[in-house]
């Protein structure tokens, strides 16, 4: 498919509406077409703009009371019937189901979003034309480089007689915390390493579980008072055996 | 009380007045209790409580004056609009210059934007919600988001209106 086809499906793919194969074939075209990367980062970009803006008007207490106030006269009133004795709870009940299900699911899209955010990072980097800031495979070359650029201090494994290459490494930021982006190479295929202290916000989507969002697989866990992110359009065990190289260097 | 916060803010952005926005929430949860047999289980109770609080906005003295049909939307062809200029950096405006570009969108537009980046509601549920077809939700949600880039752009930071 041309780009200008992809194009009017931009808003459908940014907002998640799009079938999952075809999500997954933009993904594939997006690594091969910077312009349209870019239009999808903009979109993206202009979406989390409005939700936050769009955050910004909170209910006073005592409106909250008068709508408190307002359900339980009518509970009182609907006593007088006494079939409505059962209806109240059950009301209550489902009203705290709606709401347990209501969190549970802004949960999931925190966590969605999270996600997104990283393969942003990852998407963004291979789209620059410099995806790096220190290019080299030596790993002794790319570890203190980041000294006193990032607040936290990591190893990073040997790649002897493994497939992996080591690129280089960039400073990236994951909700305005500093932390360290590396790319390795598999096969033609690049892989993004986030490391970010693990707190605040990177903590937040503690589900250690592997994971898939817009194509990519992820993988992270924490180690030393660091979170690892590994995520890639590699396949869930390449993705599973770097994270082991790197969990047994740190 | 589920959807309390989001109700309100939502009434906010479309009265722009504090009394008639908790008058609007008010009015809807005591309509929702009282219409609660009406509503079907297994339909979305978040889209069946913003179309409440929206019916009776839009039947509300300030909803009356500020909601003008949209024209011409439904034979509007997605494809036909062209590309969108991207010349709008969105990461370096500010929340206060995206807050006041929506201030100045036509009610439509601001309300399909809120309840997709906000609320995070599927096409499906802005469908229920808005009760338009799920053509009409695609469509209207590109005009929006164009007409806040237009606005944004007219707009630049720390210009004054």
């Amino acid at each position: 498919m041309s780009c200008e086809n992809w194009r009017d499906k931009l808003d459908a793919y940014v907002d998640g509406e799009l079938a999952p194969a075809e999500a997954a074939s933009f993904s594939t075209h997006m690594r091969q077409c910077a312009a349209c990367a870019a239009a999808a980062l903009d979109r993206v970009q202009m979406k989390r703009s409005v939700a936050l803006a769009g955050r910004r008007y909170e209910p006073g207490a005592d409106l909250r009371t008068r709508i408190t106030n307002l359900s339980a006269a009518r509970q009182r009133r609907g006593f007088s019937d006494p079939w409505k004795v059962l209806l109240i709870p059950a009301l209550a009940l489902l009203l705290i189901s709606l709401s347990v299900k209501w969190y549970v699911g802004r949960e999931a899209a925190h966590r969605e979003r999270l996600y997104s955010e990283l393969a942003d990072l990852h998407v963004t980097a291979l789209a620059s034309a410099t995806p790096v800031d220190v290019l080299s495979s030596d790993r002794h070359t790319v570890k203190p480089w980041f000294e006193g650029k990032i607040p936290f201090s990591f190893n990073l494994p040997e790649l002897q007689g493994t497939e992996f290459t080591l690129l280089g490494g960039k400073v990236t930021y994951l909700a305005q915390t500093p932390g360290a982006q590396l790319i390795y190479q598999l096969r033609k295929h690049e892989i993004s390493v986030f490391i970010f202290p693990d707190q605040g916000e990177a903590t937040a989507i503690a589900a250690s579980s592997p994971h898939r969002a817009l194509s990519f697989n992820e993988e992270n866990w924490t180690q030393n008072g660091l979170r690892y992110f590994v995520v890639g359009d590699v396949s869930a065990d390449d993705i599973h055996a770097l994270s082991k190289l790197l969990r047994d260097a740190g | 009380m589920p959807l309390f916060e989001q109700l309100y803010n939502f009434a906010r952005w479309l009265t722009h007045d504090t009394a008639e926005a908790e008058d609007l929430v008010q009015e809807t949860y005591a309509k929702a209790l009282r219409g609660f047999s009406s509503f079907q289980t297994g339909t979305n109770f978040r889209a069946w409580m913003y179309r409440i609080l929206r019916n009776a906005f839009l039947s509300s003295k300030t909803g009356l004056k500020v909601t003008v049909p949209l024209a011409d939307e439904d034979s509007e062809q997605l494809a036909a609009d062209g590309p969108t200029p991207e010349s709008v950096l969105i990461a370096q405006v500010s929340r206060d210059a995206v807050q006041r570009a929506l201030d100045h969108l036509p009610v439509h537009f601001r309300e399909i934007l809120l309840l997709c980046e906000v609320e995070e509601m599927s096409y499906q549920e802005m469908a229920e919600t808005l009760a338009i077809p799920i053509g009409t939700v695609m469509s209207r949600l590109s005009r929006a988001r164009k007409a806040l880039r237009k606005v944004l752009e007219q707009k630049p930071e720390g210009k004054p209106e």
